[in-house]
């Protein structure tokens, strides 16, 4: 086992599917000799070879087509975008076409396209490269969503998604890359998609959340805990489909949960899992579920983003209320 | 040098220097002559018959669909009267293997190549059946997204030259279609990566109502695989040998390794845009529409093949009998496929179905059974 950040993690899952399957194909933006800005595919090309791992020209619908094409041609594309503010150039390519490959011929083709692609905020990028977007994509049906909070689970995930016969949006939160290490198996391993991850186990409030959340959420725990109150937080990993299984599971044992997300309150994931919960679990409830969650305006200037970003604060804010109700 | 300089200085002028040598490629003339003798195409008699059979044979197709379409039995459905040396013309010079990803307009291309007729039906009605594509019969369902199918070409054309193939991804769009995004970034990435693909734009002067000289500046649509850097020609569209020989020839430069190449294709549409509601007589004339009728793919091809004395009214009567024929049973097999349910449309959703659609795949098999 080796010590690895979020960024080796995924290096890593990505070398072990170059390695596992020759139809896997790394393309995108200075992914080749640059390695990708981020170095996601650092060394990949020198070791697999241009055929493999290769630049494109600089146009995101035109990546997600060719990831298309590859893939009807029999590839398994990993295509980057390289930051996904940069989604909207490729909507149709994503949910009007890849999305849809599957249902539109009637099963007779499929998209095993695993789409990389960094988001999230906290490190002060220019405008369109931190936003969370995770939502849009939840409403394309046809999609996965998957969103690692942990190196760990973006290597095993991520290997997951890539041997998926279905498309997958697997997005990577920039504060994580680099924000820490932990043990990393070398060889190849799988983490199923779909299923969520109790990070920590509590009685009187469940936390659910995902990406950089699953760590303000955890921080909110420990202090909350110092109050006497004994807090779950469930990382979801998955956030389209939903692991209703778990999120049902431990609402029926807490009585009481907040939803954590760093995206806009509008719309999205959080309210998805707030539907779900009423829906299916109304009766356990002590307490109403609330969100945390980003004010609804477009996503600030780095100048504003630290007011505007959820902290662990505002998670502790927003557990009081539910727990105290 | 000095005159090298002033080239390069003098955009306006290089531009029109450029365009003034994009001439539309013709070589059987609105008479029925060879006014290209030196490009004249090598094809066999039966070659030749088998053509003029299968342009016949389209537009009968498309009587048949406007009058099913009329009567409520076929669905959305975009006529094809006018391009049929456009289509099928390309089409003859593709082999069986190669992939084509159709726009809307172009269900006979891929009939020929293997869809059958009850399945474009199916396709026209809205039923998935009609998507699916029988095994070795490399189609895509014909694309609703106006240029999309540029970007996806590139890549099946990339895939085609990696796994080492000795075929070609073809796709087709309009003038409209030649504004999009997607086309761009489609010939761009093909021509990039030296990709085995042929583009066409059927230029058929109007996208539903906008005429073609308000998509662009540019003199000719052709012209725009310059600023890609690949081959491109613009082609009489109503002339079946020179819309063979300009994609047989893209082709073999593509099986050469040479990259891509774009292909306009001047023509016309006779009817409206689809059956929904477009009335063509809004922004075209009927002096234009004569215009162009006078310029006829098969009138000009039937007097090409008299000439040579392989083609006759009874041959040709035989022909629109069979279409006939072909058509009553393609109906008829399309009458009987089952209809669709939610649940085949859950099941086609993804290759395991995510625990939502499992439990609403329950209450729909649970609703379908009542």
């Amino acid at each position: 086992m080796a010590q690895m950040t979020m960024i080796q993690a995924i290096t890593d899952a990505l070398r072990c599917e170059l390695k596992n399957d020759e139809n896997v194909l790394i393309f995108g933006e200075d992914v080749g000799v640059n390695g990708g800005v981020f170095r996601a595919t650092e060394g990949l090309q020198q070791e697999f070879g241009v055929d493999r791992v290769f630049d494109t020209p600089l146009a995101e619908s035109g990546i997600g087509g060719l990831a298309i094409g590859l893939a009807l041609t029999g590839y398994r594309p990993v295509p980057e975008i390289q930051f996904f503010g940069f989604v909207f150039e490729v909507m149709d390519s994503i949910s009007g076409q890849l999305a849809r490959m599957r249902y539109r011929s009637g099963g007779v083709y499929s998209a095993p396209v695993t789409i990389r692609s960094p988001f999230g905020g906290g490190v002060h990028t220019p405008e369109m490269h931190s936003d969370s977007l995770e939502g849009l994509m939840a409403q394309s049906p046809g999609l996965k969503v998957v969103i690692p909070s942990t190196p760990y689970d973006a290597k095993g995930l991520l290997i997951s998604s890539i041997r998926d016969n279905d498309p997958v949006i697997f997005l990577e939160h920039l504060k994580l890359y680099r924000s820490f290490r932990e043990e990393v198996p070398e060889e190849s391993y799988t983490i199923p998609l779909g299923k969520a991850d109790v990070k920590r186990e509590g009685k009187d409030l469940s936390i659910f959340a995902y990406g950089l959340m699953v760590h303000e959420s955890l921080k909110a725990a420990e202090e909350l805990e110092k109050e006497g109150y004994s807090v779950e937080v469930v990382d979801l990993r998955t956030v389209q489909p939903l692991d209703i299984e778990t999120i049902i599971a431990s609402v029926e044992k807490t009585n009481r949960a907040i939803v954590v997300q760093e995206a806009q309150k509008q719309a999205g994931i959080a309210a998805n899992v707030v539907a779900e919960i009423t829906e299916r679990a109304i009766l356990s409830l002590e307490a109403p579920v609330l969100r945390v969650a980003a004010p609804d305006t477009v996503y600030p200037f780095p100048q504003a983003e630290n007011v505007w970003l959820p902290n662990y604060k505002d998670v502790i804010e927003t557990a009081k209320k539910v727990l105290t109700f | 040098m000095g005159e090298k300089l002033s080239n390069q200085y003098n955009p306006q002028s290089l531009l029109n220097e450029i365009e003034e040598k994009f001439q539309m490629f013709q070589i059987l003339n609105e008479k029925g002559e060879i006014v290209d003798k030196e490009n004249e195409p090598n094809l066999s008699d039966e070659e030749l018959v088998e053509l003029m059979t299968r342009m016949v044979y389209t537009r009968i197709l498309d009587q048949r669909s406007i009058s099913l379409n009329r009567q409520g039995r076929l669905g959305f459905y975009a006529p094809t009267a006018g391009q049929e040396a456009s289509q099928l013309a390309s089409h003859f010079a593709l082999e069986k293997e190669d992939w084509i990803l159709p726009g809307y307009r172009d269900v006979p291309q891929i009939v020929f190549h293997g869809l059958p007729l009850w399945k474009a039906f199916l396709f026209s009605r809205g039923h998935f059946v009609g998507n699916q594509a029988p095994e070795g019969v490399n189609v895509l369902a014909p694309q609703i997204i106006i240029g999309a199918q540029y970007v996806q070409t590139a890549g099946v054309a990339l895939g085609l030259k990696k796994r080492g193939t000795k075929n070609v991804a073809v796709t087709y769009t309009g003038d409209g279609g030649s504004s999009q995004g997607d086309f761009y970034e489609g010939i761009n990435f093909a021509g990039a990566f030296k990709a085995p693909a042929i583009f066409f734009i059927q230029n058929n002067q109007y996208a539903i109502s906008t005429p073609r000289e308000l998509q662009t500046a540019g003199k000719t649509l052709a012209q725009k695989g310059i600023s890609a850097g690949i081959p491109c020609v613009q082609v009489d569209g109503m002339d079946a040998l020179a819309v063979y020989v300009a994609t047989r020839d893209a082709r073999e430069r593509a099986i050469r390794g040479e990259g891509p190449t774009l292909i306009e294709t001047v023509c016309y549409r006779y009817g409206p845009h689809t059956m929904s509601g477009d009335d063509p007589t809004r922004y075209r004339t009927a002096e234009i529409d004569n215009e162009w009728a006078a310029k006829d793919p098969i009138v000009r091809f039937r007097t090409y093949l008299e000439g040579k004395g392989l083609w006759s009214e009874a041959k040709e009567e035989e022909v629109i009998e069979r279409a006939k024929e072909e058509i009553k049973e393609a109906i008829k097999k399309a009458d009987e496929t089952p209809k669709q349910t939610v649940t085949d449309l859950i099941t086609n959703m993804y290759e395991e179905l995510p625990v939502n659609l499992q439990e609403q795949y329950s209450i729909y098999k649970e609703k379908e059974s009542r």
